[in-house]
């Protein structure tokens, strides 16, 4: 068994003068003291990648920088989906009895310690770099033609889109840690400025500051138990140029595979928690996964289905579309919101039952998946 | 034996592929061996330039000087006659099932393959 046993998260937006290392070390101190462990007892550290202060062995540099000296020790890189990645690798490593407690950090100063034209093409690079990249493609034009064949397909509109960045930052107007707490609707999503038709200003997350950490350890250090119930993944391809058919992508086969794995169904999951880095992202994704027919889940959220009051909450502390992206640390908040959500300290946010989380991870251009079960133990 | 045919990538008027000889594969991403069956050396075919537009994105927003002097260009993925798929331009107000033909237009310093409604 593996539990989630501490988590923490800062504030994302802009954060003047803080390094990676500074967002990883305040998020890795606040996951340390919310799970009332020391340094000391942390023998395992996973840690993501950082665009902006590239290294080849980040985990061991933040080892040192924190004052750590593990016992295994890191980086793992699946773009979007490596917070979770990192997740179900340190739930396999304290369960096969590697390590007893594994420090999952990440943190980056995406916003400040670069342009954004910077970010932009950093992120580009996941293309392919012969028969891509030359063509000027950006992660938004990657996403956007994946908009535009899904929108043909299934009949999903702009208008449909934009009701998911209005939700997402319903959400994150109640948490103060949210880098866009203006409320926001249909028409100012559709009246934002082009990017990548039909992805518009507000269809995109924006770039962020900000770091989020987690402890996963063999057993529970404190009396709020999270359990990780079951997990796994799917890797169809790197390009969208090599994608499969949508009826054929990675977020399905994950799914299946984490359900096989712990015997959990979609009926039993309580709150969402999804990978949004695009409006198009969460479209499918909650399609991919069954919480909502095809070209329905936006039908859904407006009837309230994924608000916090209603029947499968999502992102309430505003997914990356308004709480932020700061890279890894960005769909790791994700986590953080759930872990608040099934201990019952999500203050004015709190959900009525956050018994069993889903949680979805995608990286590339849906190209690396994992899909994760959480579930309360008391 | 004759060298096989250059591509756009290598600044040639022209789209390449790769087709297996043992299992009949086609890629498009070139490599040393068929990514389905493993068997080395796929041949490697000049295509027609013809296809249909399987999906569209209008990129108004780009990140270098070089692209953004293009702005707005339309990416495309478009499904070629010889049963592959390619990322490449093409007339901005072309739809997805469009019937399209290739030619070639400098982009940022490069040649690539420019995509037109067939008339």
């Amino acid at each position: 068994m593996s539990f989630v046993t501490g988590v923490g998260l800062t504030s994302f937006g802009k954060h003047e003068g803080s390094s990676s290392l500074d967002l990883m070390s305040k998020a890795a101190q606040a996951a340390l003291d919310d799970a009332g462990l020391k340094r000391s007892d942390i023998d395992g550290i996973l840690c993501g990648y950082s665009t902006v202060s590239p290294h080849i062995m980040l985990a061991t540099v933040f080892a040192e920088h924190f004052g750590i000296r593990p016992a295994y020790a890191h980086a793992v890189q699946v773009g979007g989906a490596t917070g979770l990645a990192m997740t179900m690798l340190a739930h396999h490593l304290v369960t096969s009895g590697v390590a007893r407690h594994v420090l999952v950090v990440a943190g980056e100063n995406r916003l400040t310690g670069q342009s954004r034209d910077a970010s932009i093409q950093a992120l580009a690079q996941v293309g392919h770099p012969d028969y891509e990249v030359p063509l000027g493609p950006t992660i938004p034009a990657y996403y956007g033609l994946v908009a535009s064949r899904y929108m043909h397909e299934y009949g999903v509109t702009e208008q449909d889109l934009a009701e998911f960045a209005v939700l997402m930052r319903s959400h994150a107007c109640t948490h103060p840690g949210a880098q866009f707490r203006d409320p926001i609707t249909v028409a100012d999503v559709m009246a934002s400025k082009p990017v990548a038709m039909p992805l518009k200003l507000l269809d995109c997350c924006p770039v962020s500051d900000g770091g989020a950490a987690f402890v996963i350890s063999r057993e529970r250090t404190v009396e709020a138990g999270v359990r990780i119930r079951g997990c796994a993944q799917a890797h169809t391809h790197q390009h969208v140029t090599a994608a499969p058919a949508l009826h054929e992508l990675g977020a399905e086969i994950s799914i299946a595979r984490a359900r096989e794995a712990c015997g959990v169904a979609i009926s039993d999951v309580r709150y969402a928690a999804i990978y949004d880095s695009f409006t198009i992202t969460l479209a499918m994704l909650l399609e991919d996964l069954g919480l909502a027919g095809r070209g329905e889940a936006a039908a859904r959220v407006r009837s309230g289905h994924f608000g916090r009051d209603g029947a499968m909450p999502l992102n309430t502390h505003g997914g990356l579309l308004s709480y932020g992206h700061c890279g890894v640390g960005g769909a790791m908040a994700h986590l953080v919101e759930a872990h608040l959500q099934m201990t019952g300290r999500a203050a004015a946010r709190q959900v009525r039952d956050a018994s069993i989380a889903l949680l979805h991870g995608d990286g590339g251009v849906l190209s690396s998946h994992v899909s994760m079960f959480l579930e309360r133990v008391r | 034996m004759s060298e096989p045919p250059a591509d756009w990538t290598k600044g040639e008027e022209a789209i390449t592929y790769q087709a297996c000889t043992s299992c009949g594969h086609v890629q498009y991403f070139h490599r040393a061996f068929c990514a389905a069956c493993g068997e080395s050396d796929p041949r490697v075919l000049r295509a027609s330039g013809k296809g249909r537009v399987y999906a569209a994105s209008l990129v108004c927003r780009a990140a270098t000087p070089e692209t953004r002097a293009h702005v707005p260009y339309n990416i495309l993925l478009v499904d070629c006659a010889e049963g592959f798929r390619m990322m490449a331009h093409g007339e901005n107000d072309l739809a997805i099932g469009d019937s399209v033909v290739a030619s070639f237009r400098p982009f940022a310093g490069k040649l690539v393959p420019y995509f037109a409604r067939t008339k």
